[in-house]
Formats: C-alpha cells, structure tokens, sequence
C-alpha cells in the first residue's frame, strides 16, 4: 500500500479522500499488527545510518540522564544554544544550569557511549518532545527548536517515528497563533479560530505523515499526528471525523496503555457518541489523572447538567497545574452559573452546542 | 522538570504540630548553635546549586504591614505591624527537580537542619508546587 497515494489536495473531496485513507490505514495496521506481532518490531539500529547528529542525540539522551538533564545537554550540544539561553528558557538561573549542563556531561563520560540501539531513538524523540511542549519562554522558541532538531533527525534517521513525532510538532505548531486569545487567555481547540492555522505547515506534516503510516510500523506518535491531522482537516469542531478519531486513540491505547490517552479517548467518545458514551468510558478513566475533572465538566455540560458541570469546572480550576488552564476553567465554571437571560459576553459554547445536537 | 516552593515558617495557626522538644526558639539557641544552622543553611543551597536545582531562596523579615486600596485618589490603607500574628512565613527556597519525590527529599534534607545541641530539628517545611504559565500542546 505505500505509495500511490497522492498528498491530500485541496477542497473537500480531498479531505474525504485523505480521512478515508488514514482510516484504512488503521484498519489495515491494527489487522497487521495482530497477525504479525513479531514483524511489528522496529527496524535495524539507527547507528547503522547514523552521522554525526543523530549519535550526539542519542548520547545526550542517555539512560542515565534524567529528562530534564536530557533537555539541557541537548538543547546545549546539538542545539548550540548557550547556558544562558537554556537557562533563560527554562526560567533558573544561569549557574544553576551551567552545573545541569556539566552534571550531565560527567555522568555521560562516567558511563561511557554504550551501544546504541532502536530504543535510544525513542528516549530521543520522547527529549525532543518534551522540548517542544515547553513553548516559548523569553528568547528562545523551544518548540521551533524542537522542530528543527527533529528536522535534522529525520534527515539522518529513516524511523517513521520520527517522522511522525516532526508530523506532530508541525501539526500543533499550525495551530499555534489560535491557541491564545488576544488578551493571553487560552482559547480551547473546538473555539479556535482555524484561518489562523498555518496551512502550509499542515500540508507539509500530512505529506510527511502519509508515507511514514505506509511503512506499517505504527507508533505513538504516528497516532497521535494521524488524530492531530483529523483535526487539522476539520473545517470546524463540528465537522471533525470523530469517529475515526476515537479508532486512532483505541490504537495509541493499544499502543501506550496510558490512561491520559484513555482520557482524551473518553472526551472524543463524548463527541462521536453523544455525552453519556463520553461519562461512561470516562468512570474507566482512573482519579487523579490530570485534566479528567475538567473531562468530566465539559461532558455533564453537553449532557445538559449546567449546575454539575459548573461544579466540577470548580473542582477542575483548583487541580489545574498552570494558570492558563485554571483561568479558562474559572470562567467555564462562571459562565454556567451565569443567571439565564444573561449570556456572558463573547462565549458562543452554549449555543454552538446546542446546534449541533439538534 | 517541576518547580516547588519550600516554605519556612516561623509561626502557624494551622498544619501539623512540630515534634515535642523541637520548637525552642531560634533566640534561646546558643551563638555556636545559630552559627551551625546557619552554615547548615548555606551548605543546603550549595548543594541544590550542585545538582542544578537551585532556583531562589530569600528570608524575610518577621514583621510586616497590612496594606489595602484607599479608594479612587486616596493614599493606601495601612494596618500593623501585628507582633502576635499566628502565621509568619519565615522564608523560602524554590527548586526545580525531576519529581515529587526529589522535592520532598529535599524538604526533609532541609528540615535535618542542626538546632540545640547539633540535634536535627525535624522542623515542618509546606512544599508547594508552582503552576505553570501555559498548558502543553492540546491534543
């Protein structure tokens, strides 16, 4: 099946055209996958295609370094930023980072090269990641650092994770410029306003993504970019495939075991299947996992039950672990507790809900 | 990589009560004793600056000043000093480590600290963890 395939084109038929190939891309990977477990492994070690870069990555992600020491070796050795930079990004001091940098550097020399192997490649993209997610502090842009390192990865590793994880990053980082609204509050993905989303971007990470699937060598974050591009493809919340969202997150499940994607697949159930499939596949969802009050929340709202909803919003901001988060959920939560016949000013949630279910 | 906060205080209202035979003041401890404690204090932050995890620490001073909003053109409102206010925050450190776990290893690294008779003085330090700015990437 690799091949052939033509990038997604413009307009509508090839929207269609392109949902319905990821989807048979996973129907197809899920079948492969249960047949020929063994065959599912990833490909030979990296190092034999490695240069220079891809060996200085895997070093700087060494199993002994903790992530946060992986992230400031890297950012440092491969991505030559200086002290001051990382530790500027990171908001500590100058000294406090100059000694992760050198901590790091003697543990790395301490234990020695060692082989590397398929599994450093996965330490790698996990650092490389966690660069990304961290955004933007200051003077340097962490995750179009991130992007550029992954760039350089894929060039001298031929891994579709790779691959996939840069398809991720380009994906998220389409969406970057609709993330926050003017006045630095957080705007949630359904109310983004998507003609601020960079096309060329999402262009570039689906032709990316297409061949990287094709390989049948599916991934975590082959997954998570196959859902990122669904979204992507959308020209509204309302027109999202969720359907096909929610076989992708059966797939990162199946994949990671994790229970944040059990989360996120309990939310997008909520929306393929109306919001008591969404409540019922979340009480699978164990307590404490970040963001599932706030899960909770949002599906009791579109079940119809504002006074609950309200009250877990409550419950969500005081367990948010940053400020954008808590903000946007205090003002879920007061938005529902607004007296009726007072809509609040700028929130069209309530009502666009409203029409999608009628 | 989390950040914390450690909190010392002099004085609380509320939280757990410090063990019996540790809460003498700092004013009744001998001049070699506060000597002790207080290079014990420096030798801490030295070796979060080590291990790259060092952030900040700052003392403050015990006594403080209620202030408020006047109203529109009126100077601010003051109110105190109260020398018998129940809680008193003493100072802090903020670190930034790999885990919860580390934090709290830390905390009671620090709550070692020498008092009377070189004895540790198993003081009671709040470990706050700070919020972020921004969210990680929607999914």
């Amino acid at each position: 099946m690799a091949g052939g395939y033509a990038v997604r084109p413009a307009g509508m038929a090839g929207h269609r055209l392109w949902r319905r190939w990821l989807d048979h891309v996973r129907s197809e990977t899920a079948r492969h996958r249960r047949e020929q477990a063994d065959l599912d492994q990833p490909a030979p070690g990296p190092t034999e295609q490695a240069d220079d870069t891809l060996l200085l990555l895997v070093l700087c992600c060494h199993p002994s370094l903790s992530p946060a020491s992986a992230v400031a070796l890297t950012l440092r050795a491969v991505g030559g930023l200086t002290t001051r930079q990382v530790a500027a990004a990171y908001l500590v001091p100058e000294a406090t980072m100059a000694q992760r940098i050198n901590r790091a550097r003697r543990t790395i020399a301490d234990q020695g090269l060692g082989a590397g192997s398929a599994r450093d490649l996965g330490r790698v993209l996990r650092v490389l990641y966690l660069i990304f997610n961290e955004g933007y502090h200051g003077e340097v842009d962490l995750a179009a650092e991130a992007i550029r390192l992954a760039r350089q990865l894929t060039t001298a590793a031929d891994d579709p994770e790779a691959i996939g994880l840069l398809a991720l990053m380009l994906l998220h980082h389409a969406r970057r410029a609709s993330r926050f609204a003017q006045d630095g509050s957080l705007v949630t993905l359904e109310d983004q306003d998507r003609s601020l989303w960079d096309t060329a971007l999402i262009a570039e990470a689906v032709e990316l993504l297409q061949p990287a699937l094709a390989t049948d060598r599916l991934g975590e974050f082959q997954a998570q970019a196959a859902i990122a591009a669904l979204h992507a493809d959308a020209p509204s919340a309302q027109e999202t495939d969720w359907p096909q969202i929610v076989g992708w997150y059966d797939e990162l499940h199946a994949l990671t075991g994790s229970p944040v994607v059990a989360l996120n697949r309990a939310v997008a159930r909520g929306q393929a299947d109306g919001p008591k499939a969404g409540l019922r596949a979340l009480a699978a969802v164990p307590d404490g996992i970040p963001r599932r009050t706030a899960a909770q929340a949002f599906l009791h709202e579109r079940a119809g039950e504002p006074a609950r909803a309200a009250e877990l919003y409550g419950r969500a901001a005081r367990e948010a672990s940053n400020t954008a988060e808590r903000d946007h959920l205090v003002r879920q939560a007061a938005r529902l507790r607004q007296p009726a016949g007072q809509p609040s000013a700028g929130t069209s949630t309530v009502s666009r809900v409203e029409e999608a279910d009628g | 990589m989390a950040r914390y906060l450690l909190l010392k205080h002099y004085r609380r209202s509320s939280g757990p009560d410090p063990l019996p035979g540790t809460d003498v003041p700092m004013d009744r401890w001998t001049e070699q004793e506060v000597a002790d404690h207080l290079r014990f204090m420096d030798a801490f932050a030295d070796r979060l600056r080590e291990r790259g995890e060092f952030v900040d620490g700052q003392a403050l001073a015990p006594e403080g000043t209620f202030v408020r909003h006047g109203g529109e053109g009126k100077p601010p409102v003051t109110d105190g000093p109260f020398a018998e206010t129940k809680d008193l925050i003493a100072g802090w450190m903020v670190i930034d480590v790999d885990t919860e776990e580390r934090a709290y290893a830390a905390a009671a690294e620090l709550s070692a600290a020498p008092g009377p008779g070189g004895e540790p003085i198993y003081e009671w330090l709040e470990v706050r963890p700070f919020l972020g700015q921004e969210p990680p990437t929607d999914a």
